[in-house]
């Protein structure tokens, strides 16, 4: 099932915001066309690890390699320009704008100095027909008029927009109703199964089992383990989660 | 209360023709979505001006009044103008009067105790609003100090400058050329050839912008629309230009007024700069994205810095080109000069035609009614010799009311936005 090359490694990273030592060493794998659940209680570092991997809070020390390269993520341009998207938690699209404007944001394509509205509409269109999302008729409307579903969608949807090769969510069905959320997690599914690097955030661990490849379980700033999805259960990883120890039989 | 449809009902379909009456319906549901835009500054407009029609028929609808009007308001809708970037960022600049006063004074000083030439001491104006907002622009974005707070201090200092600058003669005049600026018309024929022109650009661009969106199966207006849009742009130049066509000058024999204003030119002419800037650039799309959600825009790129430093900027260089129209009104600067209701009047008039005070949310060409409404209320009530505790009255009441219909709308589209 493992498919070649790891998309994504990173060895021993660490990361503090002042005195509080928040990311001790930590390690993690994510290889093309699996979605590897991230998973940990709060305060785990999940949030910081993935922050660091996009360049919004880079890294203060450890080795970052993509596709096999090691590189240096300074910023989010930088992680962009790899091809890592981000899904945020709250979003992070602007209410006063459309579909199209929101997909585009910060990087909107231009023709001869102004905004080509033409090429951006219709490039938005083909993502969200590629990603087989029939919940939005007009990719014109302002987001602000959007069920909670429908913008989680846009979000992903300008995650894939760019070519990307590794789209990070963060509790993308933490604030939706359950056919919302089973809509969003085919939508994941279907990024993994074109072949894209996926990390899930997640602290539901039915959604967590339904569609991850590999869980790794992050404990007070420490990787308990990264493990074959198929290889465990929900009490295992429970207990890993809460005990920071992964029972016998189950090393990765 | 929530249902969970997931299905946005396209209100129109592109493949059917549209009718007045779906246009209508669109429109309604639009309002009722909460997207009033410059509606009410637009009924608000004709009320006011059917009312002063009335109360005051053989001065008010005067042609002459009517050119008068705008040239006593392009200063303060020109500084509203500037202050749509602001109030777009959700920031606020409580300076611009000021910064209007102080570059109008630096051109005057420049032009009669310096004799420096016009161009350049036009520049030279400009390049004080530019610093002005620079120095704002940078303390807000770079510090981190509220804009309410550095305008404020700016407000008064700004102030001390200018009197430095005006010195103790207590004026400074404004020189010939600038004079004329705001008092001036342009030929007759050149107004109807300039009014004639804009129009059919207008029309023509957006029915080839239509035609290519509709042949790429985008998003297009559908024609009924922009045949009525384009045939109400046609009716409202046309009856201007008409109007201001008329000799209106009281001496007519000493001393022939008729044909557009350049003040009017000057306007248009802006806010046609400024509105490209806003939606048609990148930059413009960032200006929105960073009111709308900062950190949004943040971590998706865009410099957020950058973009209330140059709205800072800009706006402090068109209150440069207020001032300018308020130095050529009055025939040069005094200690007043972007003074007194200048500020206030031109914060109102932002928010009278729709922006939002909230950020996100304005257009230029909304500055503009709302211009117009601040002048119609100041001209009517000056006609029937309201003293100006009266005019002050209603004005604040007016902007109150703009102000609340904003805060209104707001929660409608928050209430009715999210399904």
């Amino acid at each position: 099932m493992s498919s070649g090359e790891p998309l994504l490694e990173l060895r021993g990273v660490h990361k503090s915001f002042g005195v509080v030592h928040v990311l001790q060493g930590v390690d993690l794998t994510v290889r093309p066309g699996r979605v590897t659940a991230l998973v940990g209680d709060n305060g785990a570092g999940k949030s910081t690890l993935i922050k660091g991997i996009a360049g919004i809070h880079p890294f203060d020390e450890g080795h970052y390699a993509f596709e096999g390269e090691p590189v240096h993520v300074k910023g989010p341009r930088d992680a962009n320009e790899l091809g890592i998207e981000v899904v945020y938690q709250d979003l992070a699209l602007c209410d006063n704008l459309d579909v199209v404007h929101n997909m585009f944001l910060g990087r909107e394509l231009t023709k001869s100095g102004t905004v080509d509205e033409d090429t951006m509409e219709s490039r938005a269109r083909e993502t969200l027909n590629g990603l087989s999302v029939r919940t939005l008729q007009s990719v014109r409307t302002h987001v602000a008029a959007l069920s909670g579903g429908q913008r989680q969608t846009v979000a992903i949807a300008r995650a894939v927009l760019w070519n990307s090769k590794l789209v990070i969510l963060d509790e993308p069905t933490a604030a939706l109703g359950v056919a919302q959320t089973e809509q969003v997690l085919k939508l994941v599914r279907r990024l993994a199964d074109r072949g894209l690097g996926v990390i899930l955030i997640s602290h539901n661990l039915n959604e967590v089992f339904q569609v991850a490849d590999d869980i790794a379980v992050l404990y007070l700033g420490q990787m308990v383990a990264q493990v074959d999805a198929a290889t465990t259960n929900r009490e295992r990883i429970v207990q890993a989660i809460t005990t920071g120890k992964l029972s016998e039989g189950d090393a990765a | 209360m929530s249902v969970a449809t997931d299905e946005i009902h396209e209100t129109h379909d592109p493949h059917r023709p549209a009718t007045v009456g779906s246009l209508i319906r669109e429109y309604v549901a639009k309002l009722r979505g909460g997207d009033v835009g410059s509606l009410p500054a637009v009924l608000g407009l004709v009320a006011l001006v059917i009312g002063f029609s009335t109360a005051r028929p053989e001065t008010f609808t005067k042609a002459f009044n009517f050119g008068n009007l705008i040239q006593q308001s392009a200063g303060v809708t020109i500084i509203a103008m500037g202050l749509v970037f602001v109030l777009l960022l959700g920031e606020i600049d409580l300076s611009a009067g000021y910064t209007a006063g102080v570059s109008a004074a630096v051109m005057c000083s420049l032009l009669v105790e310096h004799d420096w030439p016009t161009p350049l001491a036009i520049l030279a104006c400009l390049v004080t609003g530019m610093v002005i907002g620079t120095f704002i622009g940078l303390i807000v974005s770079r510090l981190g100090v509220p804009s309410f707070v550095v305008t404020l201090a700016m407000f008064l200092a700004l102030q001390g400058v200018m009197l430095v600058i005006i010195g103790e003669k207590g004026s400074i005049d404004s020189g010939e050329f600038v004079a004329k600026l705001n008092a001036e018309t342009i030929a007759v024929w050149l107004g109807i050839v300039v009014a004639a022109v804009l129009v059919v650009i207008y029309a023509v661009s957006t029915f080839l912008t239509n035609r290519r969106r509709r042949r790429h199966g985008l998003t297009s207006q559908p024609m009924l629309l922009w045949a009525l849009k384009s045939g109400f742009l046609a009716l409202l130049v046309g009856l201007i230009v008409y109007y201001l066509s008329i000799e209106r000058s009281p001496n007519a024999h000493i001393k022939s007024i008729k044909g557009v204003p350049i003040a009017l030119l000057i306007l248009i002419g802006l806010a046609l700069a400024l509105s490209f800037l806003l939606g048609r650039t990148k930059w413009g799309s960032h200006v929105y994205a960073v009111g709308g959600n900062a950190e949004a825009a943040r971590r998706a790129g865009i410099n957020v810095k950058m973009i209330q430093l140059s709205c800072f900027m800009l706006n402090s260089t068109v209150a440069a080109v207020g001032g300018i129209m308020l130095a050529s009104y009055s025939g040069g600067v005094n200690n007043v000069t972007g003074g007194q209701t200048t500020l206030l009047y031109a914060v109102g008039a932002a928010v009278i035609g729709g922006t939002s005070l909230f950020g996100g949310k304005g257009r230029v060409i909304d500055a503009l009614i709302g211009g117009t409404v601040v002048a119609v209320i100041a001209n009517g009530m000056g006609l029937m010799n309201q003293p100006d505790r009266t005019k002050y009255i209603v004005t604040g009441l007016v902007l109150l009311v703009a102000a609340s219909v904003d805060a209104i709308s707001r929660r409608r589209a928050a209430a009715t936005g999210r399904v």
